[in-house]
């Protein structure tokens, strides 16, 4: 077992494109439920909209690489909307039913082959990076950089910048608005949307807001993964909206910082154990393959997911009084 | 104000005799031919009651009576099957609850809403009507909001300070006993300068010992221009400060006039009131040891 | 008298290393009527759920008949002849009048006809309705079912939650007459109210509970009279 690799494996996924990705997903989560009490189990169908819009405009209609990243974020505000009008007047649970049925249906009609022109259904969408001109407009030279677990070649490391900025745009975006009024009338409604309504606030307007501010997170999110890896139906599964809730939770689902770090903790866990695992599997200290001991860390998110949600909820910077899951 | 001194009540709000449905001489709210069923019951059918502005109206019966109901279709809070009311002139069918606070007309529950996971001072903020800072785009610039929002805060703490809250602004409402969280709703209700403000049982689960307190803040109100109607089962809040009384019972009015003169009335005392009304239990009972009184005597 | 309940030295609560209940004591003899009053968050209800076995005590000794209670579950408890009546959600709506007191003597059910018979002689009302769906009934007549459905166990021990929540004067009133004749029947009464001074008029003995802590305690009559009680605790409204 070569501890160095595992290592350094595990370090690299501190910041990496996919780790930068589930921080603006687990945020977009953070503004639905952590502040506004939204009980969204469809983030990935956010992603997935934000990730094929962005492909499609410039596959499909030859828009530049910004342009379509823009789209990407139209899609995931007509998308909110669409889930928002008739879902936010309902009951919590009524929402988190739909908010599932929801992503599926976005990602069956990706992965149907009536569309194949347009979305490529099972195979998915590549080439767009080059065809928008994203890679173009990266402005490093071709050659190693950074140090350690954190090198990166050049595309790489453009995708890494372009992630953290609109990481850091998307992080204070949130932080400014819960310190607002604003922020203040949505914790409220989070808390008791009559009492609100008492006050002459219009509680609709304002989950509308919430649900498309974390939609657009969430969008961006796919945006970020699709100019790493390739768009392709089989991402956005619903096991990935339950991988951010872990995320999400583990960090602390009504603070700003802790989607970010909770995204981070996951993917190094998530690194260690799928280094880890098959190599205690070769070694044979495990009685498994290695292909069973790399499927068996999914088992242990799972187990993670309930523990976290049954023992501490708040996750780690997250303050107990303010979470409850049910009203 | 001493405790037990009864304050000045207001007379000559009606026209013609005191009965259900009489007409006020300066009526706030007007409702007409308002029925709501539950599943065949019919919770509320109330064919015309005014309420008299600037005064305080007590509603009162037994529960079931449909007084909470009527109170959420007044505010927008359910919708009736039939029926239009105006407040102020203006009519209120079909507004939804919070365009119906907007309009001045504000309201608590019976199970207090203080907002346990904000603090008093930010529950005393969200009462505040036109917050520029409320808006999407403005909330991002601070420059926009601030100065408003230290307003805010100074009318909030004057308010506090009035409901003996001030040492708690910043603490979470959690934290606050049940009385002291009544007494946050109402101060709370007060930051949107409301015209007509509804309370439902503001005396609920409320220490008699703060009772005296929660009925002066009452009176303040009317003292200050507003208009109260409030739902109690406690008598003697409704004796001690209502100026005008409304007895519901099945959904309807049965009866209306001063609280004297209502509260005397055999359908009231039968159906609500009781007849031990004025009695100690400890005499119908019988566990009253005669022979201890006369003893101590 | 025998002591039927004894509370000694007891600190109880809800939360880890918050005490609700600081230091009190408290004792009821069989037969008695007792009354317990006090301002909101005073511990009044997490008393009588302490000796139910609902919240966890800390310190501090409950005795029933001598014996301790302590870590009993409730269950356990209604077998001892401890019976105990919520405030709120005190009967299943989905089951008519005759299944909710069923539901009371489950663990007995031999003595179903002659405990049914006892509570239908003390409230006639139920007996004309058994089939009647307990979620149709006003709050009263949920109260007194929530009281028949206790009494079905035949409890030594009644301890009641504020008895007369929420409901109008007159309703008010059959509650505390209710109590009244419960507890002229044999039944040890220990009452939580909000309504003092109803409370206190019935009251063999009462205590006053003040942020956790029994602060006064006398007779019913005592504590109605006593000017410091009214001062603090009843008002001085209408009295």
């Amino acid at each position: 077992m070569d501890w160095g690799i595992i290592l350094n494996n595990t370090l690299a996924a501190i910041l990496t494109p996919t780790t930068l990705a589930f921080a603006l997903a687990a945020l977009g989560l953070a503004m639905h439920f952590g502040f506004a009490g939204l009980l969204n189990f469809g983030i990935a169908g956010f992603m997935a909209i934000g990730a094929y819009s962005y492909a499609i405009s410039v596959l499909t209609f030859g828009f530049p690489w910004w342009l379509a990243m823009l789209m990407g974020i139209v899609g995931s505000i007509l998308f909110a909307i669409l889930l928002g009008i008739p879902t936010l007047r309902l009951r919590g649970d009524y929402l988190a039913i739909a908010t599932i049925a929801a992503a599926e249906i976005a990602r069956l009609l990706f992965l149907t082959t009536s569309f194949t022109d347009v979305t490529g259904s099972a195979d998915g969408l590549f080439g767009y990076n080059n065809a928008g001109g994203f890679n173009d407009a990266n402005p490093f030279p071709p050659g190693s950089y950074g140090f350690g677990p954190w090198t990166y070649n050049r595309e790489t490391l453009w995708v890494v910048l372009f992630g953290l900025v609109v990481l850091a745009l998307c992080v204070w975006l949130l932080w400014a608005l819960m310190r607002s009024p604003w922020g203040r009338v949505i914790k409220g409604i989070r808390e008791d949307e009559d009492a609100i309504r008492a006050l002459g606030k219009n509680v609709f307007a304002y989950k509308m807001q919430a649900l498309i501010i974390g939609g657009v997170f969430g969008g961006l999110g796919g945006i970020v993964y699709a100019a790493f890896a390739n768009v392709s139906p089989g991402v956005y599964v619903t096991s990935l909206t339950f991988f951010i809730w872990t995320a999400l939770l583990l960090g602390g689902a009504a603070t700003v910082f802790g989607p970010v770090i909770g995204s981070i903790i996951f993917w190094v866990l998530q690194a260690f154990l799928s280094n880890v695992l098959p190599a205690l599997a070769t070694a044979g200290i495990l009685p498994i393959s290695s292909t069973q001991a790399s499927t068996l860390r999914f088992v242990l998110v799972g187990l993670g997911l309930m523990l976290l949600v049954i023992f501490r909820p708040q996750g780690i910077f997250g303050d107990k009084r303010e979470l409850t899951f049910v009203k | 104000m001493s405790n037990n001194e009864t304050p000045g009540k207001s007379t000559g709000l009606h026209l013609g005799e005191a009965k259900p449905g009489c007409e006020k001489l300066d009526p706030i709210l007007v409702i007409d031919n308002v029925t709501k069923s539950f599943g065949g019951l019919a919770a509320v059918k109330v064919d015309h009651l005014e309420i008299p502005r600037g005064v305080i109206t007590a509603l009162i019966g037994p529960n079931g009576a449909g007084k909470t109901t009527l109170f959420n279709l007044l505010t927008g809070f359910d919708s009736p099957d039939t029926g239009a009311w105006s407040f102020l002139g203006t009519s209120l069918a079909g507004v939804p609850s919070f365009k119906v606070a907007q309009m001045g007309q504000v309201r608590t529950f019976q199970l207090t809403k203080a907002l346990s996971l904000l603090t008093v001072m930010e529950n005393m903020k969200l009462g505040a009507k036109d917050q520029k800072g409320e808006s999407l785009l403005t909330s991002l610039i601070p420059g926009l909001w601030r100065k408003q929002d230290a307003e805010i805060e100074l009318k909030a703490r004057e308010l506090l300070k009035r409901f003996k809250l001030d040492t708690k602004e910043k603490d979470f409402a959690a934290s606050l006993s049940g009385g002291q969280r009544k007494l946050l709703e109402m101060a709370r209700a007060l930051m949107t300068d409301p015209v007509l403000v509804m309370l439902d049982e503001p005396m609920a689960g409320v220490n008699p010992a703060l009772t005296q307190s929660l009925l002066d803040h009452v009176l303040n109100l009317k003292k200050e221009g507003m208009t109260v109607l409030f739902v109690e089962h406690d008598m003697h809040m409704v004796r001690h400060i209502a100026d005008w009384v409304v007895v519901m019972s099945e959904g309807k009015v049965v009866a209306e006039g001063p609280p004297d003169t209502v509260m005397k009335e055999r359908a009231v005392i039968d159906a609500y009131l009781g007849a031990h009304q004025d009695t100690d239990l400890g005499v119908v009972t019988g566990r009253i040891n005669i022979i201890t009184e006369e003893g101590e005597k | 008298m025998t002591l039927v309940i004894e509370v000694k030295n007891l600190y109880a609560g809800y939360l880890p290393g918050v005490n609700i209940l600081n230091d009190t004591n408290f004792y009821a003899n069989q037969g008695e009527l007792i009354g317990i009053i006090g301002p909101n968050g005073a511990g009044k209800s997490t008393l009588l759920k302490a000796i139910f076995g609902l919240v966890k005590v800390r310190e501090g000794e409950i005795n029933l008949n001598g014996e301790s209670i302590i870590g009993l579950k409730a269950n356990q408890l209604v077998a001892k002849g401890v019976g105990f009546i919520p405030q709120s959600n005190n009967v299943f709506p989905s089951l008519s009048i005759e299944e909710n007191l069923q539901m009371g003597i489950f663990q007995d059910p031999s003595h179903y006809k002659e405990r049914l018979e006892f509570v239908v002689s003390i409230f006639a009302e139920l007996g004309k309705r058994l089939k009647q769906r307990a979620g149709s009934l006003s709050g009263g007549e949920r109260q007194m079912v929530a009281m028949g459905r206790a009494l079905m166990m035949n409890p030594a021990v009644l301890l009641l939650d504020e008895p007369s929540a929420g409901l109008s004067p007159v309703r008010q009133d059959e509650a505390f007459l209710r109590v009244s004749d419960i507890n002229k029947a044999g039944v040890t009464c220990i009452m939580v109210e909000q309504n003092a001074t109803r409370c206190l008029q019935i009251s063999d003995r009462a205590y006053v509970l003040d942020q956790g802590k029994d602060a006064v305690t006398g007779t019913g009559r005592e504590l109605l009279n006593d000017p410091a009680v009214i001062g603090l605790y009843l008002g001085t409204l209408g009295t």
